[in-house]
């Protein structure tokens, strides 16, 4: 369990393991629109666009991941970010996909 | 005599050269084995997040979403059919094929038709051969699948599924695939894709309740957008179980076969020694015979 106040932040592809860590914001895009997920945020289970999210550790650099859809989940700090393809550092296109 | 010796040689030379193929194919399996079962494990955490999303919506929130309804009546079942593209992997892909079908029969005698969807070489090939019709069949891949193969098996299915019965939809889906237990046992099994029973193994587990959710967009939204995925990684996770399930028979089966060259050859080289004995033993004694005769007159 992530110490208070940090995120544990989890991303999974279909086929393969891409990251996970403590971190401090997470940035997505559902389908309504941009979400930034703190410490602290209730329980969510929402729908991802296709696009870029980009998640800020809590050491390191700031980290972008391209998604061609998929889910994310939140519960007690624990953020679950599952997509179809990911890519760390840009964003998916369709052919690479 | 000299015949026997060459036939003999023969033997062994053949079965040296095929002992040749065989431990080169078991060599192979070995090696991919370890990265199926890598794949194996690489695709869990993906089928683990999955699967609790879909049970935390699926309990929560009473939707009755076609998916996951049962229709009270069915007349119609798709079965998906996992097996290999090529041989030598022992009863592999045979037994794969028999507890296949094992559920025709069962589905046919409890009033259902069948529609077939086929997986591999080998199930096409046993399909043809009887003449038997099947809908749609996938090959090319199947001791490495791909992610997008799952995806195109899971939108078949799934369209089919979404059809009426009129129209020739299927009301239940059915997946027969081989589960890998270990290196040395792994068992063909079914499961039942459609409509869906939610696996929540891995929730009980944890022993933790499942977190009330909010949903964005509304609950019957995310649950379209969750259920095809989930369908799909189910459809994957049986693939690379049969994957690495295939790869071990086929190491199994070419270990044996190239034990049993072994032997072969061990046997006929003595056969062979003996041949050649006794063509010396008859040439001596020919010699001898022939010199007590030369003495004698």
């Amino acid at each position: 369990m992530a110490t208070h106040g940090e995120l544990e932040v989890e991303i999974v592809a279909a086929d393969h393991f891409v990251w996970s860590g403590a971190a401090r914001t997470v940035n997505a895009r559902t389908a309504n629109g941009q979400i930034g997920i703190l410490p602290g945020h209730a329980p969510i289970l929402a729908i991802l666009e296709a696009g870029e999210l980009s998640v800020e550790p809590v050491n390191g650099e700031r980290l972008v991941v391209g998604v061609d859809g998929g889910f994310f989940s939140v519960d007690s700090n624990r953020v679950v970010i599952v997509a179809d393809n990911a890519r760390v550092g840009g964003s998916v296109t369709p052919e690479s996909a | 005599m000299g015949a026997q010796i060459r036939v003999y040689r023969q033997k062994i030379a053949s079965t040296t050269s095929t002992r040749k193929i065989f431990k080169a194919m078991e060599l192979i399996a070995t090696s991919r084995i370890g990265k199926a079962r890598t794949r194996v494990a690489a695709a869990l955490p993906y089928a683990n997040a999955i699967t609790r999303a879909v049970s935390a919506v699926s309990s929560q929130s009473e939707i009755d979403h076609p998916l996951t309804t049962e229709r009270g009546e069915v007349r119609r079942a798709a079965v998906l059919v996992l097996t290999s593209d090529r041989g030598l992997a022992g009863s592999y892909s045979a037994s794969a094929l028999k507890q296949a079908e094992g559920l025709f029969e069962t589905l046919r005698s409890e009033g259902k038709d069948v529609k077939a969807y086929l997986i591999g070489r080998k199930a096409q090939s046993y399909f043809d051969f009887r003449g038997r019709g099947y809908e749609k069949v996938w090959t090319g891949n199947t001791d490495a699948p791909e992610f997008e193969t799952a995806r195109e098996v899971g939108a078949a299915l799934l369209s089919s599924f979404l059809e009426d019965y009129e129209d020739g939809g299927v009301e239940e889906i059915h997946v027969v695939y081989t589960k890998f237990r270990s290196m040395v046992v792994q068992e063909p099994s079914v499961m039942r894709l459609l409509p869906l029973e939610v696996v929540d193994e891995q929730v009980t587990q944890e022993g933790d309740l499942l977190p009330l959710y909010e949903y964005e967009p509304e609950p019957e939204q995310v649950l379209d957008a969750l259920l095809p995925r989930y369908i799909e990684s189910r459809i994957f996770a049986a693939m690379l179980q049969a994957a690495a399930s295939e790869l071990a028979a086929r190491q199994r089966a070419m270990k044996s076969a190239g034990d049993n060259a072994t032997e072969l050859i061990k046997k006929y080289t003595r056969l062979r020694n003996t041949a050649r004995q006794a063509e010396i033993t008859q040439e001596l004694s020919e010699i001898v015979a022939g010199a007590d005769a030369l003495n004698a007159s």
